[in-house]
Formats: C-alpha cells, structure tokens, sequence
C-alpha cells in the first residue's frame, strides 16, 4: 500500500485539521466529535441542513459545507458511520431555529445511527426532519436485502436543498424537496479497480487486471455482475441503460446528467464518459439540461465512475442553478 | 456464586466479554471480511475498551446508583465509540437493558431475564431484524427466550446464564447456512450462505462471557473519589 499518510489510524484527524488549516475563513472544523460546519452557523431562521457519513469520500461530504449547500457535515471513521452524538452536536451547533433536515444514505450503519441521533435531538427540543436517499439501481431486491444505496443523488439533493433552504423554505417543505430528488434520480456505479483502506492496508476486494465490477457500491459492496473489461461505450451504455429503465427515464425527459469518478479516475476518462452518456441520452430523446462532471463522491482510491440522472423539473433546475460557495461547489457567487 | 445480578457481577461480565472481543478480534473481523465490510473486530474491541476505561473511571454518583444506570452508561459508550451498524445496535441492547433494570441495587433471575427481553427488543426494534435474518438477533433472541424458560423454572443464576450461551451458541451457528437479509451482507445474497455471522457470534461472546463471569461475586470497582 502507498499512501501520503503518517500512521493510517490519524488520517481522518490529520485530514481534519487539514481542512481546518486551509478553510478557516468558510468552515469551522470541531474534534471530539468530529464535525465541520460553515462558519456562520447557526444561521438564524433558516432550516439547517446536516449531513455524514464514513469518512473517504471527499469532498462528500465536508466539501458540500458553506452557502446554498450544507450547514454540517459529520465523518465519520473511514467507511464507518459517525456516531449519533457526532450528528447531535453538529445539530445543536447549526440548528438556527428552524429546524434541521438530516439526509442519510441508505446504509444499515448511517441509518441507524442518524435515528438515535434524531431521537436524541428530539429530546432536547430540536425539530428534525431525516430523508433517506436510496438511488443505486444496481440493488435490485429491498425486500431481502437493506435496500438500494445511497450514492450519487445524495451530492444532488443537498446541493438542491441547500438552496430551498437558504430561501427560507420551512422543513416539511425543504424535506419533501429532498424526497423529491430521490424520488427522480437514478444511479449505478462501476469499478476498475478494488480500493485500500488506510488501516486495512490491503485491498477491499480482489478484482483481476481486466475485470470490472458492475454496480459497485461505494464502500466496495459486490454489484450486479463481474465483467471482463470493455470500452468506454460498452460500459457506459450498460449504466445507462440501467439507470434510464428504472425509472424509467423517458423520451422528452430533460435531466441532469452526473458522471461522478470514485476517486482513482482522471477527468479526462469522466469526460470520455460524458461524451457516451451524451450521445445515447440524445438517441434516446432524453435532454441533458444541467450536467456535472468530475469527483464528488468518491470511495478512497478506487478507479471506476458512476452515472446518476436526475429528472428536472423548473423548480428543481431553478434550485440547481442558485448560488452555491462550498469548497467542493461553487457558482453564482 | 451469587444468585443474583448486582454491580460487581456486571463489571466482571463487562471485563470477560471485552477480553473475549479483543482475544477474537481477528477472527470477528475475518468473518465479517468475509461478508461485510471487515471491521467488526476492531469496532467492538475500541468500544469495549471504553466500556472497560469507564468502568474503572466512574464517578460515585454513577457507581453509587442501581444496575440500570450502570446499564445506560455502558449503552451510551457503545452508541458514541462504536460506529457502524454495530454501536447502534449493541447501543440499544444496553441501554433498553437498563430502562427495564431500573433502579434496583441487584436483580433477581426473572428481573435479569426480562432485562435481557427488553434489550433483544431494542436490538429488534433499531435494526429491524427477524430471526433467520442471519444477524446478532439469531444468537440474542434464542439467548433471552432460554433464560426466561430458565428463569420461569426457578433455575439458579449459574444455570440459567449457561442455558442462555448454550442456545446462543446454537443459534450462532445456524446462522451459517442462512442467506443474509440485512446489513452490508445483504448486498451479497446467495453468496453470504456459508459464512458464520459475525454479530452473532459477537453477541454469542457477550451471552459465554455473562455465564463466565455475571454470577461471580466480584466486589463493584471501588469509586474514584
């Protein structure tokens, strides 16, 4: 293994005070527990959004605190779920008032634990709204399984969101905004290659020189099928397929189009990805209306991009499209 | 041996099941390597090393209250040191343990069996397992019907806690076949058939631990004053 670490135990710390160092103009960055919020928090009479997860997805989710997106973000170990004293106390740091939304992915530990979080803020008298984003398509059965994943419609909805509540939407409406997203957003991922937890030290999973795993999730969970590598169009369409029946996604639609890299990929190859995704979306009558292109959601050092669309409507392009200063977003400001 | 469960008794469980955990670390991380994510070892050996850190640091007011306080304690330092999937879990366990413990000093056979009930609820309850479901429940549930079976029948404390490993164990072990339905080895389907569980068999070392060392007559750690 070779990473730019000192000892793999304080990366996540040392990662922390990182952030901290170079962004202590935007965000406030707290230990024991850990959590980052932007530095004018608690911003008064505006719904707080709080998110988190493991940590090793940057910049999801630290990188989505500031203006128009996040209030909070709580990471957690890496790949492991933040504690719900974590999210209690970057609640009760960001609750301006109005309550605060939590948005969870749906994985057995984030759920669980952003519960007792919840219930625990309840107790003190915060009201709290949770959505649970579940867009990876490449879960098929709920019924037998913790349900579909939590993936790339998460950058999405807190991005969206974010602006609903920055105009001072109240937090039933700023929770159903978020249901909405997941409601029209569809995913699913593929890896190139396996990737290392720092105090693992080995790879996650083993997958061979010209192998691809298909609908991988972003811990390095199993997806749908282990194929033999193929071209970018091979690939791309197989996503995309997935991802527009769905849904389904169709002729007239107009969409987002997010081709997110997990992390090992180099923009250039996320660019060859759009280019396909483009040109079969086309064939298939569905518009791009708003895209976005590069690492937001990434699983350590993994190869391998994942394609998410989201349906758009005027007020959710509108949402889209409003200001965003976040280190990982930034425009109209 | 004592008949019933006071504070001592619990801190020695406490101690015996966090030097199980960090004795088996490896295999418990190995088994969930194998259909998880591979930190299930190492997960519940930090948090029961705070649980052990604690217990050695209570102040007379925590120490000085009945077997539930020292419960919830134990439930929130899983909860806040955990993580995962496992913190909330066993979070729960502890801490609807000591909501139905109450504020006794000691607890009879029949009021450690309906603990126990309370806590396997709580587990059920915040992961929404059903037996067979190839989780922790598969061991716990099992564990709290054989000690209220032992309680009803007037057994000893000894005799029922290890009645209460026994069917732990067993139901551990059935979890190899079984096709997992929650958690991160749900992901998998067909393919985590073969694997022991590994919060069963967590929760199988808590259930030995207890018959191990809740019985015993330990004096409670000394307060720090």
């Amino acid at each position: 293994m070779k990473k730019l670490i000192n000892q793999p135990e304080d990366a996540v710390k040392e990662e922390l005070e990182g952030v901290a160092a170079a962004h202590g103009d935007r965000l406030r960055v707290h230990t024991a527990p850990n959590y980052i919020v932007r530095a004018d928090a608690p911003v008064h009479g505006k719904v707080a959004l709080v998110s988190g997860g493991g940590s090793g997805h940057e910049p999801m989710h630290g990188g989505f605190v500031g203006l128009g997106m996040l209030d909070a973000a709580c990471p957690g170990e890496v790949f492991t779920s933040p504690t719900p004293d974590q999210v209690l106390e970057a609640a009760k740091a960001v609750n301006g008032g109005a309550g605060v939304l939590l948005i969870v992915k749906n994985y057995s530990g984030d759920v669980m634990n952003f519960e007792m979080a919840a219930e625990l803020a309840e107790d003190e008298g915060i009201e709290v709204e949770q959505v649970v984003i579940d867009d990876d398509v490449a879960v098929k059965d709920s019924l037998y399984t913790a349900g579909r994943r939590g993936v790339g419609a998460t950058v999405l909805a807190e991005k969206i969101c974010g602006a609903a509540a920055e105009q001072r939407w109240p937090l039933p409406d700023v929770a159903g905004l978020c249901r909405k997203v997941n409601a029209n957003a569809r995913s699913m991922g593929v890896a190139l290659t396996s990737c290392t937890v720092p105090t693992a030290g080995k790879p996650t999973f083993e997958l061979a020189d010209d192998e691809i795993e298909l609908g991988i999730g972003i811990h390095g969970e199993p997806g749908r099928e282990r194929r033999k590598l193929a071209p970018a169009h091979a690939i791309v369409e197989t996503l995309a397929t997935a991802v527009v029946k769905d849904l389904p996604f169709g002729r007239g639609d107009e969409v987002l189009a997010f081709v997110n890299g997990m992390g090992g990929t180099p923009l250039m190859e996320l660019y060859v990805v759009y280019n396909e995704l483009h040109t079969l979306l086309e064939g298939w009558g569905i518009a791009i209306g708003r895209n976005l292109i590069g690492s937001y959601m990434t699983s350590l050092d993994m190869a391998g991009c994942s394609i998410t669309l989201l349906r758009l409507d005027d007020e959710l392009t509108a949402f889209w499209d409003a200001p965003v200063n976040t280190t990982g977003l930034r425009w109209g400001v | 041996m004592r008949d019933t469960v006071t504070q001592g008794g619990l801190t020695a469980w406490l101690r015996a099941f966090a030097a199980a955990v960090a004795r088996d670390r490896e295999e418990l991380t190995d088994l969930d390597a194998a259909i998880g994510d591979a930190d299930h070892g190492s997960n519940m050996d930090r948090g029961m090393q705070a649980v052990v850190g604690k217990l050695g640091g209570l102040s007379p007011d925590e120490a000085g209250v009945g077997v539930g306080a020292l419960l919830k304690t134990v439930g929130m330092t899983l909860v806040s040191t955990v993580g995962g999937a496992a913190g909330p879990l066993y979070g729960s366990l502890f801490l609807d343990m000591g909501k139905a413990a109450g504020e006794d000093a000691e607890l009879t056979v029949a009021q450690w069996a309906t603990a126990v009930e309370a806590g396997v609820r709580g587990v059920q309850a915040r992961g929404k397992a059903e037996l067979g479901d190839k989780t922790m429940i598969d061991a716990l549930a099992p564990a709290a019907e054989a000690l209220s079976a032992a309680a009803a029948c007037g057994l000893s404390l000894a005799d029922a806690l290890r009645r209460t490993a026994e069917a732990a164990a067993q139901g551990m072990k059935a979890t190899t076949p079984l096709v997992a339905r929650k958690g991160r080895a749900s992901y998998l389907g067909e393919r985590s058939a073969g694997h022991q569980d590994p919060g069963a068999t967590s929760s199988w070392l808590l259930m030995q631990a207890a018959a191990e060392a809740l019985a015993s007559d330990a004096p409670p750690d000394r307060p720090r004053t």
